[in-house]
């Protein structure tokens, strides 16, 4: 069934379909370049044994909704892998068979994909099963799970010819903390909305909004226009911040000190005006279901514009520099490189798919709140390179300005309305799904909940862009050299807590 | 050349010259005040709370399980208050419990630091951070104080790559089952004598995910820890603050 973003199915609408045609359904709607995979997850039937409901989500970007597709499987059935059909579902798999047992006869290679705590088969995330190749001239190097620098835990395993990179394999699973979980068993709306607020800590306000929708489509709750344009200001914002700081990042690894240190101070006033508004410079308490503590006043919309007035000069000044210094862009031109096609194959969402060529921007295609009136173009470029990833946050963020000065204006003129009678609880319409599409700095945010008959959680599932996009990471350094490894890595910036959950 | 030259006397001074005494920009939520002498309902404060920080008999708020929302600060404006304090950091677990009444500047405890530390450590400090189930967020804070405008360089505390070139370990996170054993390690790699600095309230007490099956955190349970950092994320003062008033470095 077609659905949109940020909407309620009650659990008896939705139709169950048998395993061969759910399969073909899926391989069907993935075969169009505007369709990819949002979320693909297994629910447990508690009555019966074995048994479980799979639900696929598949978004159309033409057509601005969201294909449900469902299944009630068996796990002693045979089941057709469908990743052998559409490379984009491999990590959905993975999870399945590692959490229910559940086996895809055919997919490429069922591995563990988080070794989370309760996996079925058991085992220790040390006797991971990498790729190997047998070779007198090639040679392994293996790098964290703890890295050089101050970042989260995960383990890459490179085959190397001499200093070119055959392949990567990228292990996670180190930062699981069992978050999806702690989402059904932690009842209060404020612990579920505060956990939200630490599934990523760079996407604070990206997580937290798509949670507080989860919360208030199933409630049956209508957002006032004016607290969805203020939670996309925030967002923009945060997405002006990361990517400030990436660049600072970008120009670290290539030894360009200057970029380094200029993005780096010109980070701190952006995330600076998030403690000014709400008292974090992560926007940590700033979104709430059903309220908010911190209205965005015509003092804040003054203040974020002298702000800016003093960001805007310095950073492109340094951005035009950086992008016309030969010696940076020896180092991120042709480095890197995704193409629009293995793109298009992994299901590469976000910033990445956008510098390949491939236009994912779930503001534009599945809009919610105030992007369903403001007017704006998403950025796209083609070379898919380090250059394009870091070219696209520099332009990015211009156009966060612009469009952060477009929902200032539009607040200005929409009325605020009492909401001091929203629900202060959990409540939420019993055995129903909600689906809620938000696009984070990095890419689309995936959250899914399901609710039993007293309207409680049931089943709490997250994605984050970093599940689609860590294999776009393995592929862009095939063939460079192990010392572009680094740059290639801060170019995509993927979440390992966001993927480890 | 000159473009780059441009660009450098365009940054003005950055850095903040005394970080002791500097004020946080905006609403920063930094030492709570509990006040004496109103009555609230108690229980209903105490089960508001997401972090069950909040205690009853005496009335308190334990900066190691906060998350410093304010949501208690909002339902009971008269109550209680968060201050612009960011000196919050301390080297016993219990004086990070603030009780009804207290509006003291916290301040480390320098009977109960070892000698050796502000000894080997006090003009240079080394450390090696790990995260273990962290959410990015405290990385980066961290990652901040090494920046022009925190610059903890300046006072010798650096963060270095290995373990081995490390006087302690900052660890970040509430300790996830899948990296206990690889902190360990890098814990065991350091050179004794070393410190062991728990930066934010999922270091501190493992916050939300404190009972989560997925974590591990008697790990800890052996180790001797130097620092706690409050916060979430622990804001980069704090962390400036709190290490320089272990190694004795505070002017005030």
């Amino acid at each position: 069934m077609k659905v949109t973003n940020n909407q309620v199915i009650r659990l008896a609408d939705i139709e169950f379909l048998s395993y061969d045609n759910f399969f073909s359904n899926v391989n069907e709607a993935l075969n169009h370049d505007e369709a990819h995979c949002v979320h693909y997850f297994a629910k447990p039937n508690p009555d019966r044994d074995g048994e479980f409901s799979l639900f696929c989500l598949i978004a159309n970007d033409a057509h601005h909704d969201i294909d449900l597709l469902a299944s009630v499987i068996n796990k002693r059935d045979e089941l057709q892998s469908l990743t052998a059909q559409h490379l984009c579902l491999h990590p959905f798999e993975r999870e399945m068979h590692e959490l229910y047992d559940i086996c895809f006869v055919g997919h490429p290679w069922l591995k563990p994909l988080r070794y989370s705590h309760d996996r079925k088969a058991g085992g220790d995330i040390y006797d991971y099963p990498f790729y190997e190749i047998d070779s007198e001239e090639l040679h392994r190097v293996g790098v964290g799970p703890i890295h050089a620098g101050i970042i989260e835990p995960g383990h890459f395993r490179f085959i190397c010819e001499g200093e070119k990179i055959l392949h990567l394999e990228i292990q996670l699973g180190w930062q699981h903390r069992g978050i999806e979980n702690l989402f059904v068993e932690k009842k209060k709306l404020l612990q579920r909305a505060t956990l939200s607020e630490n599934i990523a800590g760079d996407t604070v306000v990206g997580h937290a909004t798509a949670f507080a929708h989860i919360a208030e489509s199933l409630a049956g709750w209508n957002t006032p226009e004016w607290l969805e344009i203020e939670r996309a200001i925030a967002l923009e914002q945060e997405r002006i911040a990361v990517h400030t700081g990436d660049l600072s990042g970008i120009c670290t690894d290539v030894a360009y000190q200057l970029g380094n240190a200029v993005f780096g101070r010109l980070r701190t006033p952006m995330i600076n005006y998030m403690q000014k508004w709400c008292g974090s410079r992560f926007a940590k308490s700033l979104i709430r279901p059903f309220k908010t503590n911190f209205i965005f006043t015509e003092q804040l919309a003054e203040e974020w514009q002298n702000t800016i007035d003093k960001y805007k000069p310095d950073f492109v000044e340094m951005a035009e520099q950086m992008f016309d210094l030969p010696s940076v862009l020896s180092r991120i031109e042709r480095t890197g490189i995704v193409t629009k096609e293995n793109a298009l194959n992994i299901g590469l969402v976000g910033m990445p798919a956008k510098s390949s060529g491939l236009l994912r921007d779930t503001r534009k295609s599945h809009p919610w709140g105030a992007y369903k009136d403001v007017d704006f173009q998403p950025i796209v470029k083609t070379s898919g390179d380090v250059y394009a990833r870091a070219r696209m946050r520099y332009e990015e963020v211009l156009a966060s300005i612009e469009l952060i000065q477009r929902l200032i204006a539009q607040r200005k003129e929409t009325v605020m309305t009492d909401i001091s009678d929203a629900p202060r609880t959990w409540s939420a319409q019993p055995e129903s799904l909600a689906i809620s599409l938000t696009e984070g700095w990095r890419g689309e945010i995936c959250h899914v909940a399901i609710t039993d008959k007293e309207g409680e959680l049931a089943l709490y599932k997250i994605k984050d862009p970093s599940m689609h996009n860590w294999l776009g990471l393995a592929l862009a350094v095939r063939g460079n050299g192990i010392s572009d490894f680094p740059i290639c890595n801060k170019s995509f910036d993927l979440s390992y807590c966001g993927h480890d959950l | 050349m000159f473009e780059s030259l441009k660009i450098w006397l365009h940054q003005g001074k950055q850095y903040i010259p005394d970080v002791e005494t500097t004020e946080v920009p905006g609403i920063f939520r930094g030492r709570p005040v509990i006040k004496a002498g109103v009555s609230v309902d108690e229980k209903a404060l105490q089960e508001l709370c997401p972090m069950n920080a909040i205690d009853v008999n005496p009335l308190s708020i334990d900066l190691g399980k906060c998350s410093f929302c304010g949501e208690c600060a909002f339902a009971y404006p008269e109550k209680i208050s968060f201050t612009k304090d960011f000196k919050m950091g301390h080297n016993i677990r219990e004086r990070l419990i603030i009780k009804e009444g207290e509006d003291q500047p916290i301040r480390i405890d320098a009977d109960a630091v070892r000698k050796e530390i502000r000894r080997l450590f006090g003009r240079s400090l080394k450390l090696r951070q790990v995260s273990a189930g962290g959410d990015g967020s405290c990385e980066m804070e961290l990652n901040a104080t090494g920046n022009v405008n925190f610059d903890v360089g300046r006072f010798g505390i650096d963060f270095v790559a290995s373990p081995r070139h490390a006087d302690g370990i900052v660890l970040t996170g509430p300790v996830s089952e899948n990296m206990a054993d690889s902190f360990l390690d890098a814990y065991d790699a350091v050179p004794d004598p070393k410190v062991l600095i728990l930066a934010g309230t999922d270091a501190i007490s493992g916050g939300l995910f404190a009972g989560s099956p997925a974590v591990r955190r008697s790990v800890l349970d052996d180790i001797k820890v130097d620092l706690y950092l409050p916060g979430n994320p622990v804001h980069p003062l704090t962390f400036v603050n709190g290490v320089l008033g272990l190694l004795g470095r505070m002017k005030s």
